[in-house]
């Protein structure tokens, strides 16, 4: 178990910096996600730490150790591809015990260290199966037992529930969570699903273009984003004027809503109402007002607002964050 | 449908079995046959009793089976080297592959012995290097034979292991790496068992392609490398006793038949 600091770590493609000048501090145990659309260098990032790929500046530690020109073998690191990349000749059993058998451990310790790893991910069973007989979903786990069985300084996940579907996504974060509070270990994941980064992390760090455009806890990243950028990113986003020009974020769950004519509101019309279950999502045009429509989500009780309706909109000052 | 579909391939089925099929017949049934006696094995005995033709047969798998390895050893290297060049260097080198192709087999051969001749360009630059004094003779010998076959069925072996090759994810390496292994266990661990089917199967048709060649050791071996088809070839041509040439190739088929079904055993424990 290690922390993980980068320290103004670069790489350049020709003139295109896919990671530029980042800054990183992970401390030991905790879970953070690198959440950008794709092409932020969030994966460029990631292949960095693993040693797959040398920074053109900057320093990497792990575990206080300057491992910069260190080669991927000398790192001690669990990786996960989203891609899986299990070995398609070897059984699930002879997966997870390769790391091993690479650090010279064998026999029953090696056996019951790699059977206790597929416990963790509870594929107890199916060792003797190939890779190619199991689901997406078994494979991903295969490949998380096999980036664990060894006691990696620390983990590395690469969209690891990018290739599922959403029921499954949504019960294997669950797991990973709980997986990687057992075990302990200092994680890091590149996600571009907003969605996996909030429910997932520690902390979360959101780049784009090769930039660190905000490094903190899911809340304050959503509720006070430190820019424009990540405010549209993560989740949605209305902007509000406030004086002096300057533009307010009022998130849509912060959107109040009452009925049409009433005193403290402004009189809005409902363009768009859709039914989410738990929610209802409106679209409204505020009446006066050129900008985009105002999206709000209201819990269901009773009686939906319908497409044409008027309504008053409001919101809590407290509510707003101003961006730039 | 069925039968619509049938009545479409019926010619070139029937093309098939009177052209092909039924010639082949004949000719393995030749071999059991004899005027005026009906079914009999004496062409069989015959080839038992005169060790020319067993010495003959030893002599082909020998060349078949060194020709096949210098496949292997050429051929691996190189489709290895081709899978990690860049898309057009690596078209090239598929095209120089491949160019062998399309030059007639004969061209080819021919070719060879300008090459290797005693005052070909092999011989000329040993000499000038100071390696030999003497030119050292490569034609009309198995060295020759082996060199010209192992030429012209390289494309057999390389293009499947290319193919095999290019589609090993690169992820697989990536993946072993960051699990701490070595170049040398990722190669021999992850790479190479995942190429070892197509490697099997390459080399298996080159060394059955090499059992069968005529053209080559014909005329880089100059008549004085005994083969199984140039010994056909006189045979059929020069003697004439089909009845013995038929044997022969009876018994080469079975061979051929044998090392196949071998490989479909190993091929069939890999993959199980």
């Amino acid at each position: 178990m290690s922390d993980i600091r980068l320290e103004g770590v670069t790489k350049r493609y020709g003139p295109v910096a896919a990671a530029d000048d980042v800054d990183l501090s992970v401390a030991q145990g905790e879970f953070v996600t690198i959440l950008g659309p794709s092409g932020s260098g969030k994966t460029t990032l990631l292949s960095l730490i693993a040693g797959l790929n040398r920074p053109t500046a900057g320093r990497i530690f792990i575990g206080g150790r300057d491992v910069t020109e260190a080669t991927a073998q000398e790192r001690n690191i669990g990786l996960v591809f989203q891609s899986y990349a299990l070995f398609p000749h070897m059984t699930v059993l002879e997966n997870v015990l390769f790391p091993l058998g690479v650090r010279k451990i064998g026999g029953a310790a090696a056996r019951s260290q790699a059977l206790e790893a597929l416990k963790l991910v509870r594929l107890d069973g199916l060792e003797g199966r190939r890779p190619s007989q199991l689901s997406g979903g078994q494979q991903q786990r295969v490949a998380l037992a096999r980036a664990i069985v060894f006691k990696p300084d620390i983990l590395l996940l690469d969209e690891p529930l990018g290739a599922l579907d959403r029921k499954l996504r949504e019960e294997l974060q669950v797991e990973l969570k709980q997986l990687q509070r057992t075990l302990g270990v200092t994680t890091l994941l590149v996600t571009h699903d907003q969605e996996e980064a909030l429910s997932l992390s520690d902390r979360i760090m959101v780049l784009n273009h090769g930039k660190t455009q905000q490094v903190a806890a899911p809340a304050e990243a959503y509720l006070k984003p430190a820019n424009r950028f990540v405010a549209e990113f993560l989740g949605i986003a209305n902007f509000v004027g406030l004086d002096g020009g300057r533009t307010g974020l009022v998130r849509p769950e912060r959107v109040r809503l009452g009925p049409g004519g009433v005193n403290g509101g402004r009189p809005a019309r409902v363009i768009e109402a859709i039914y989410l279950g738990q929610m209802v999502r409106y679209h409204l045009a505020i009446e006066g007002s050129e900008g985009a429509p105002i999206v709000a989500a209201v819990p269901f009780v009773g009686r939906a607002w319908q497409a044409g309706e008027s309504v008053a909109v409001s919101w809590d000052a407290a509510d707003i964050w101003p961006v730039t | 449908m069925r039968s619509s579909g049938f009545s479409f391939i019926a010619p070139l089925l029937v093309l098939m079995v009177f052209a092909f099929n039924l010639p082949i017949l004949y000719m393995l049934g030749l071999a059991f046959w004899s005027k005026g006696q009906g079914f009999t094995l004496e062409h069989y005995e015959g080839l038992v009793e005169a060790p020319v033709y067993l010495r003959v047969l030893g002599n082909t798998m020998r060349i078949a089976l060194i020709a096949t390895l210098a496949n292997v050893i050429i051929g691996y290297p190189l489709a290895h080297w081709m899978r990690g060049l860049q898309n057009r260097a690596r078209l090239i080198a598929i095209a120089l592959v491949v160019l062998p192709f399309w030059v007639s087999i004969l061209v080819r051969t021919y070719a060879w012995i300008v090459v290797l001749g005693n005052g070909g360009l092999v011989n000329r630059a040993l000499m000038w290097l100071g390696l030999t004094d003497a030119p050292v003779s490569f034609l009309y010998n198995e060295l020759g034979v082996t060199i010209g076959m192992a030429n012209v069925l390289l494309p057999f072996l390389v293009l499947p292991l290319f193919a095999a090759m290019i589609r090993i994810d690169d992820r697989l390496m990536q993946a072993a790496a960051s699990l701490g292994a070595p170049p040398r266990t990722i190669f021999w661990k992850v790479y190479f068992p995942l190429t070892l089917p197509a490697l099997a199967a390459g080399t298996l048709l080159v060394f059955i392609l090499c059992l069968g060649f005529y053209v080559t050791p014909a005329i880089l071996g100059g008549g004085r490398v005994p083969m199984i088809s140039n010994l056909l070839d006189t045979l059929i041509n020069q003697i004439p006793r089909w009845e013995q040439a038929s044997a022969i190739s009876t018994i080469l088929l079975i061979v051929t038949l044998l090392i196949f079904a071998a490989y479909r055993r190993l091929d069939r424990k890999a993959s199980a």
